[in-house]
């Protein structure tokens, strides 16, 4: 499975490299994530609980950064063993561009499922995928942009959920 | 006798009172006492190299009573193949060990390297997920072009991935090859037999139990036939003396072929048993049933047929790629060679046939015999191919194959691919095919298709298969490791009921019911009164058991055997009774009287005076009534048939409905005919199943895809059309008895060919010039062809 995308982030090249470089961050931004920890030097260990389809399990995973060009570009590669689950692996090439005060992240990522995720969610591992990858942006951009220009929304705050649009009515 | 309970009658199944009240009892029905479960902890990748299991967490963990990996096996032997076949060079097939669980590398997702016993299934399951298997993941072999062209071996100790390289018959390459090259015409087709998934209803399941008092072992499985999975387990894999080991296949829920093969999980339940003094039960889930069934089919075929002007067929040569797997399965080897090559000559008078078959090892699950078992594959490439010769060549593609049919007065006929088929009227077959699928009716059907926006097909198929395997001196000749008789014991208790023991496991066949319908036709007497014993190797004498379409062929042989025995004992005893010479003893409707007098006694009063002999001529008779014989075949049977199918094809959609399916199968002679029509009817499903929606998908990395039903379809009811059979056409056989052949594996012979012909005319029809598709003929693929075939005209 290959996935390749770039995003805008709100914010300039220099904290767009420091926070994908920080566990704390990835952390908050990993969607299931439950524990992140490591330096970028030695790699990062995760904890990430998912569902894919009708399988549901805990992953625990290794992290390796390669080929660091700060603040340009890394090589982001990781297994996830999901016990009973199967396992995922995989890779991303991750390149930072700045476009004025704002940086293009652009992703290309290689992944490859196997076990019980493979036999039961080939199907939809696709579309998974792509979900994963949006929401790690969407909180991403939450936790490290500024608000975009066109977002009138107003801004909630970095560790509360986003609020439901009739919360947002009232408040 | 009431003449609706003997040969050719169709009383309702015994059998179906408890299946279908839901009281069979079937493996993991069985509860013994304090059982004890088994989890196997499986390989997520398809191919690795294990380079530590530590199982110290798993074995603290609640409830675990002992973890078993491949380490504890290495000291006992391996599941063997049971056919050795030959390469073109003389050399052996590769043969590399099959272990119990996975040691050195785990080489197909779901091969199994650990095991966990525990006090519930529940505990045994979290244990395994608490083993920490460090296992390096290899590149996967999984295409057969790759295996054999690259240097990645899925057992490193053979130095390649060819099993063997066959040829048949060798002696016939050369001769082959000339009558291609010079042929008027050649008809060239490359085509894909899918590869299936068995999907019996009920899982694999097995139940070890050990008595350390004396020794004896006992495994309740899923099993087709217990005496041979014992014979494995005894002489190949644990060494388990057989006296000291009862293999017990309760009521089973289906097989297909896949239960025929004994699994490294009936060796673990056993050993583990004796380790703990406790049975030890697993029972797979759905999961482990796609993962670790053997599968089936998977060849990739490129076969010629050379034809003169007329359409005289001239020779066919076909060469062959057949995936066996990660490990030879019991019967992997033959079902390639000799089911499968042997049948190449089909029911044609064709002089020339030269097959060459290469067997590949890939990451991929077992392949072996599943219904059908070579016939399959060799039917659909032989009547593929010409169809597609009588398109070419502008022909009828009946009137091609009557052309070429044996005749009725060519019996005993020599095939070029080297059987001797015994009897058969195959022109019979497709008149009554033509007859009964209303071929006549054809266009003004294909016109109201039209009308409704509809492409409409017509496919036809005439298959032979070889089953009721198998005659152990051809087979032994042939390389296979084991004789293929069977056995039976008839038991006359004083009582007047029967016991008849057999060596053939009915497990759907309808055995309880058909068996006594011999015995009972034989002996004049109510079959109600003749229980069927079978599936305990404690109960029955021995026995090779239920495949290949043998067990009526074969085991109702011997049950004959027993029977004339008895009937040959019970004369002699009614001849003391009546005080006369048993040469003058007749038996008429159960009653056994002296020829030309009143004189008589019942059959049950013949077998009291055997259990009760007082007034007995001990010098002379035995007391008892109970007969053992043993029946091996002189020839395989050879069931044939003409096949008719509709289809309608929505050009808009690629959507194939089978609209009619036509069956007409010479089965020799016909015990039960209900039976048999429910057997074709199953046969039938499995083989449109085949040809439509069934498919089993391995991604590049070896990684199944296909692996539960929300991916793997089956055909369902409303796939299905209300199917014609018939079998009055049967010409019986030759050399067996009752003069019956085997009817179990037919309709998934005969129809996938007949469905795929079918769609091929339809889009033929429909003015798209489609020539082949390969199974399953699913909506993208015929869409797809469509396509392709209006953007090359264009």
């Amino acid at each position: 499975m290959n996935l390749s995308d770039s995003r805008v982030i709100n914010a300039d090249r220099p904290t767009v490299w420091s926070a994908i470089l920080d566990p704390g961050v990835l952390m908050a931004c990993v969607p299931g994530c439950q524990e992140m920890d490591g330096t970028p030097e030695d790699g990062f260990t995760a904890t990430v609980v998912q569902k894919v389809g009708p399988v549901k399990a805990t992953f625990k995973g290794a992290v390796t950064l390669s080929e660091m060009q700060a603040p340009e570009s890394v090589t982001i590669s990781g297994e996830g063993k999901g016990g009973a689950a199967g396992f995922a692996k995989g890779g991303a090439k991750v390149r930072l561009e700045e476009q004025g005060d704002q940086t293009v992240l652009h992703y290309d990522v290689e992944a490859k499922v196997g076990g019980k995720l493979a036999q039961l969610g080939s199907r939809i591992i696709d579309g998974f995928a792509k979900k994963m990858a949006d929401q790690f942006f969407n909180n991403f951009q939450d936790h490290v942009g500024a608000p975009p220009a066109e977002d009138t929304e107003p801004e909630t705050s970095d560790d509360a959920p986003k609020k439901g649009w009739l919360k947002r009515l009232v408040t | 006798m009431p003449k609706d309970t003997g040969i050719g009658a169709s009383p309702v199944r015994r059998e179906d009172v408890r299946f279908l009240t839901g009281t069979g009892e079937y493996t993991d029905d069985i509860v013994l006492a304090k059982q004890t479960y088994a989890v196997f902890a499986r390989s997520t990748v398809a191919h690795g190299t294990i380079k530590s299991i530590d199982t110290s967490a798993a074995e603290g963990m609640p409830g675990v009573l002992a973890v078993f990996t491949g380490e504890d096996f290495v000291e006992v032997g391996g599941n063997p193949a049971g056919w050795l076949i030959n390469s073109r060079n003389g050399e052996p097939m590769k043969e590399p060990k099959r272990p119990v669980l996975a040691h050195g590398k785990v080489r197909h997702v779901g091969d199994a390297y650990a095991a966990v016993i525990a006090e519930t299934i529940e505990q045994a399951r979290d244990a395994v997920e608490a083993i920490e298997a460090d296992i390096d993941e290899l590149p996967a072999v999984v295409d057969m072009n790759d295996a054999l062209s690259g240097s990645n071996f899925v057992h490193d100790e053979i130095e390649t991935n060819q099993c063997f390289d066959w040829g048949w018959i060798e002696d016939n390459r050369d001769a082959t090859d000339n009558a291609i090259k010079n042929a008027h015409h050649v008809t060239t087709l490359e085509l894909v037999n899918n590869r299936l998934v068995p999907n019996a209803m009920e899982p694999r399941a097995s139940i070890g139990s050990y008595k350390a008092s004396t020794g004896e072992y006992t495994l309740h499985t899923t099993s087709q036939n217990p005496h041979l999975t014992r014979l494995l387990i005894s002489a190949f894999v644990l060494g388990i003396p057989e006296n000291m080991l009862t293999v017990i296949a309760p009521d089973v829920g289906g097989g297909f072929g896949s239960k025929i093969y004994h699994y490294g999980e009936e060796a673990l339940v056993l050993a583990a048993a004796k380790k703990l003094g406790r049975p030890v039960k697993w029972t797979a889930d759905r999961t482990e049933s796609f993962l670790t069934d053997a599968h089936g089919r998977d060849h990739v075929t490129k076969i010629e047929l050379a034809l003169d002007k007329e359409g005289n067929f001239l020779a066919f040569r076909t060469d062959t790629k057949a995936n066996v797997g990660a490990y030879l399965s019991n019967f992997s080897t033959a079902t390639p060679t000799f089911l499968h090559g042997t049948l190449m000559a089909g029911n044609y008078t064709v002089p020339l046939v030269y097959v060459n078959v290469k067997a590949v090892f890939t990451n991929t699950a077992p392949v072996d015999a599943y219904r059908g078992a070579g016939r399959p594959e060799a039917t659909y490439s032989l009547e593929r191919v010409i169809d597609k010769a009588a398109r070419e060549l502008r022909m009828d593609p009946i009137e091609l194959r009557r052309k070429n049919f044996i005749k009725p007065d060519q019996y005993p006929y020599a095939s070029a691919a080297g059987l001797e088929y015994d009897a058969g009227n195959y022109d019979a077959l497709m008149d009554k095919m033509e007859e009964v699928a209303d071929v006549a009716g054809f266009e003004a059907r294909r016109k109201q298709s039209e009308a409704n926006g509809l492409m409409r097909g017509f496919g036809v198929n005439a298959y032979i298969e070889a089953c009721g395997i198998a005659p152990s001196n051809l087979v032994g000749v042939l390389g296979s490791r084991v004789g293929l008789y069977d056995a039976a014991t008839v038991r006359v208790n004083a009582t007047g009921n029967l016991s008849v023991m057999v060596g053939a496991h009915s497990h759907g066949q309808g055995h309880e019911t058909a068996f006594p319908q011999v015995v009972a036709e034989m002996l004049g007497i109510d079959p109600a009164v003749i229980d069927i014993v079978h599936g305990d190797t404690s109960k029955i004498p021995f026995g090779m058991g239920t495949y290949g379409s043998r067990s009526l062929a074969v085991c109702g042989s011997a049950v004959v055997r027993a029977t004339e025995k008895i009937i040959n004992k019970a004369k002699k005893i009614a001849g003391h009774m009546l005080e006369a010479s048993d040469q003058d003893i007749t038996l008429e409707n159960g009653v056994f009287s002296v020829a030309g007098t009143d004189k008589s006694v019942t059959f049950g009063e013949v077998a009291l005076k055997a259990y009760i002999p007082h007034e007995y001529p001990l010098e002379d008779i035995e007391p008892g009534l109970e007969e053992t014989a043993f029946y091996d075949p002189a020839n395989f049977t050879y069931p044939s048939g003409a096949y008719a199918c509709e289809v309608e094809v929505d050009p808009e959609t690629g959507k194939v409905r089978v609209d009619r399916m036509c069956a007409v199968d010479d089965f020799g002679n016909v015990i039960n005919p209900m039976i048999v029509t429910g057997q074709v009817h199953g046969g039938l499903a499995q083989g449109i199943g085949q040809a439509l929606v069934e498919n089993t998908s391995y991604d590049e990395n070896g990684q199944l895809l296909s692996a539960s039903y929300m991916d793997y379809t089956m055909p369902r009811a409303d796939d299905m059309p209300m199917f014609h059979v018939d079998h009055s056409q049967g010409t019986p056989c030759t050399h067996n008895p009752l003069g019956v052949k085997g009817c179990g594996e037919a309709g998934a012979i005969g129809s996938p060919p007949t469905v795929v012909n079918a769609v091929i005319d339809a889009l033929q029809s429909g003015g798209t010039n489609v020539t082949h598709i390969d199974m399953p003929v699913t909506p993208a693929r015929v869409w797809d062809a469509m396509q392709n075939a209006k953007s090359e005209e264009a």
